[in-house]
């Protein structure tokens, strides 16, 4: 017998006190939690993503489409880049600004040449508002998971208020499964030391989000 | 379960010094307080926090009275999604399958994001002993590695450690394992991470093989889900060629909605954070995103017996928080090493005893290291009633009777460390129904109380060996109020 079969039978076997008319999957869990805390108009809803970034340590800027190029063109200066990453997809407008090196996301760059890289500018899938969390689903404006995990500066461009639901349950519904996601809150931290927070371990140690709207 | 924790004495014993070094009780207490009072403030941000509990709980009692029907469905789904998925009924099964697919990539090292279920194997172990080394890349499992420590928390392994022990053990340790620590390194938290990240970061990126858990399964899509903080977790998931993920086989969620309750509970039950910083969703392999091999071993070793208890298997609803670590005065005292398995606290002793079932001394032992106080019932996310368990434990520990054993129904004979208890309590009757015998029992205890032992000798030894001996007042109470006329009347 595989373990498979093994394991399936042992599941069966255990479960012999389980009535068999159980109560479907649909009516099993009641769902009455909400589908997000609180009614905001949608201008709060921004200003609560914005409180809630910054709450776990992502710089947050905001500006309206004319001046995307000049923000980010400023914030990679003020970092002191010299190079940036770039998925495919990206609106070309937004580093129209700046002289800073593109390097292009593509598939055979090694992990050490990501490693080199100074910076990231990405957009996202969908942002949280309730908890702080910007989603990306690795479409072609966002590239591969990689290119925003090991450069240490990550610039996300997040459309307000397009993108900005209130809640978890509101952004799953947004999400599809089948695509890679990466929920991100903040940057890169810790507490494993005396449960003091510290920033930046593995991932990015500075985000900066971008709201443009 | 691991290997690490073969031969452990009971719990009483473990917790002994324990309890005694100071140092350990100050970091714990500094810890569990802390995080108590952050996790509050968190839960009650969320004006549906009872609600989202309630159906937390159903929904993982719906999947677990299910779960061979939505186990075949995740099976389809994350082949479908280009992964294979390998079934292992114990750890020295898993071990094999894992040991398998790391030397069929020709690679002698992987890198591992946090995982309690390769813990409770013995994995690290099991792939040294074939020559394969696993590094630990979580900053505290790095800690208890280079530390040749084990792991006493769920959630922040090194909880026991303070700054200037973790500085000592990278000044001295790293070396060994790859880049060593900068010279003047000093115990400041920031500093120590940067170490850590400078350490690890030269493994990540050479890294072919990647072995990880999950925190969830969707049955539904073939969805896997990893929640982290630090980005070890991506940088496994996503840099290695290959990964291998071993999971449990309660993980499973029926339905990607379902995740909308999880998302919302674990993290503030956790680490009392609205969000954690990262959490990473996959769905079999991606075309040149992430891993282009991908390997799902589903994990038995005794879940399928805990499921046929009727009231321990609300154990496997267990989303592996932590949270009732934080608040359980036992753990604060004890510290988790005492538990002797990657599951302390009071779900370690409920969940532990359980899948190894009670033969050994510290598995009988677990299901007592409790106050009974409640404290962690409150705070489970998921509901679980960790006090019923564990009465029903204790139950089965004294009386024994029938449980199911890696798949058989087997009979447990009552254990023997309880035959005095079981004397001591009907000698207890006798003499409590026997109003005279007991009044010249208690005179004779209070004439001869100078003569009496500090610990008990014979069969009672076990019990005075944890608990100080009441003294015995010079004169019995009954006596006292008869002479005073219930304290009326003049004293002496």
């Amino acid at each position: 017998m595989s373990s498979r079969e093994r394991i399936l039978g042992r599941v069966r076997r255990a479960l012999a006190d389980v009535p068999k008319d159980d109560t479907p999957y649909e009516r099993a869990v009641a769902r009455d939690y909400l589908r997000e805390h609180g009614g905001r108009t949608v201008e709060e809803t921004v200003g609560l993503l914005a409180e809630n970034l910054a709450d776990y340590r992502a710089a947050v800027h905001r500006t309206d489409p004319a001046g995307l190029a000049g923000v980010v063109a400023g914030l990679l200066a003020a970092r002191g880049a010299s190079s940036v990453l770039v998925p495919p997809g990206l609106d070309e407008d937004w580093l129209a600004s700046t002289e800073v090196t593109r390097v292009m996301d593509r598939a055979e760059s090694t992990p050490h040449e990501l490693d080199r890289v100074d910076s990231v500018v990405t957009a996202c899938a969908v942002a949280v508002a309730e908890t702080g969390t910007i989603v990306l689903d690795g479409s072609p404006d966002q590239g591969r998971r990689r290119i925003t995990l090991v450069p240490d500066h990550h610039i996300c461009v997040v459309r307000v208020p397009d993108q900005v639901v209130s809640s978890v349950p509101q952004a799953l519904a947004r999400l599809d499964p089948a695509r890679p996601l990466t929920w991100i809150s903040g940057p890169s931290a810790t507490s494993d030391i005396e449960l003091d927070r510290v920033e930046g371990v593995h991932g990015p140690r500075t985000l900066e989000v971008v709201l443009v709207g | 379960m691991s290997g690490t924790f073969i031969g452990m004495p009971a719990f009483p014993v473990a917790a002994r010094d324990a309890v005694r070094d100071g140092t350990l009780r100050g970091n714990l207490r500094h810890a569990t307080h802390t995080i108590r009072a952050k996790r509050a403030a968190a839960v009650a941000e969320v004006s549906d926090w009872a609600e989202l509990r309630e159906a937390g709980r159903r929904i993982k009692d719906h999947t677990l009275r299910h779960l061979d029907r939505y186990l075949v469905q995740l099976e389809e789904a994350v082949t479908a999604a280009g992964g294979t998925v390998h079934w292992a009924a114990d750890a020295e099964e898993a071990n094999r399958i894992v040991t398998r697919l790391v030397k069929e990539t020709g690679e002698s090292e992987v890198v591992k994001v946090k995982s309690m279920a390769t813990q409770e194997i013995g994995l690290n172990e099991a792939l040294e002993a074939e020559g394969i080394r696993a590094y630990e890349t979580d900053l505290a499992e790095l800690i208890v590695q280079l530390g040749e420590d084990r792991p006493s928390h769920i959630l922040v392994p090194a909880i026991h450690r303070n700054r200037g022990e973790i500085r000592e053990i990278f000044a001295r340790e790293m070396s060994e394992w790859g880049r060593p620590a900068p010279e003047g390194l000093t115990d400041a938290p920031a500093e120590l991470a940067e170490a850590a990240r400078l350490h690890l970061r030269e493994k990540f990126l050479r890294a072919k093989v990647g072995v990880s858990g999950a925190n969830f399964m969707v049955a539904e899509t073939g969805t896997l889900v990893v929640v982290e903080s630090e980005g070890n977790g991506r940088m496994c998931l996503t840099l290695p060629e290959t990964l291998i993920s071993v999971v449990g086989i309660e993980k499973i969620v029926p339905a990607w909605q379902d995740l909308e309750v999880f998302l919302q509970t674990l993290p503030r039950s956790s680490t009392a954070e609205r969000m954690n910083p990262y959490t990473s969703t996959w769905t079999g392999t991606t075309d040149e995103d992430g891993p282009r091999n991908f390997h799902l071993v589903l994990l038995d070793n005794g879940r399928t017996d805990t499921l046929a208890d009727e009231v321990g298997r609300q154990a496997l609803r267990c989303i592996r928080c932590s949270a009732c670590l934080n608040v359980c005065p036992v753990y604060e005292r004890a510290g988790g090493h005492a538990y002797g398995s990657v599951y302390p606290g009071p779900i370690g002793a409920i969940l532990s005893p359980q899948l190894r079932g009670t033969g050994s001394e510290i598995d009988a032992s677990l299901p007592y290291a409790s106050s009974l106080c409640g404290a962690c019932y409150e705070v489970c996310p998921v509901a679980i009633d960790i006090p019923e368990v564990l009465v029903h434990l204790r139950e089965r520990v004294v009386e024994g009777g029938q449980v199911t054993r890696a798949g058989n129904k087997v009979v447990l004979q009552p254990a023997k460390g309880h035959a005095a208890e079981r004397a001591a309590m009907r000698a207890a009757r006798w003499a409590l129904t026997r109003p005279g015998a007991l009044r010249t029992g208690q005179r004779l205890a209070s004439r001869t109380r100078r003569l009496h032992p500090r610990t008990l000798p014979g069969p009672g030894r076990a019990w005075s060996g944890t608990r100080d001996l009441p003294p015995v007042p010079a004169e019995p109470f009954r006596d006292w109020w008869q002479r005073t006329q219930g304290g009326k009347g003049a004293e002496k």
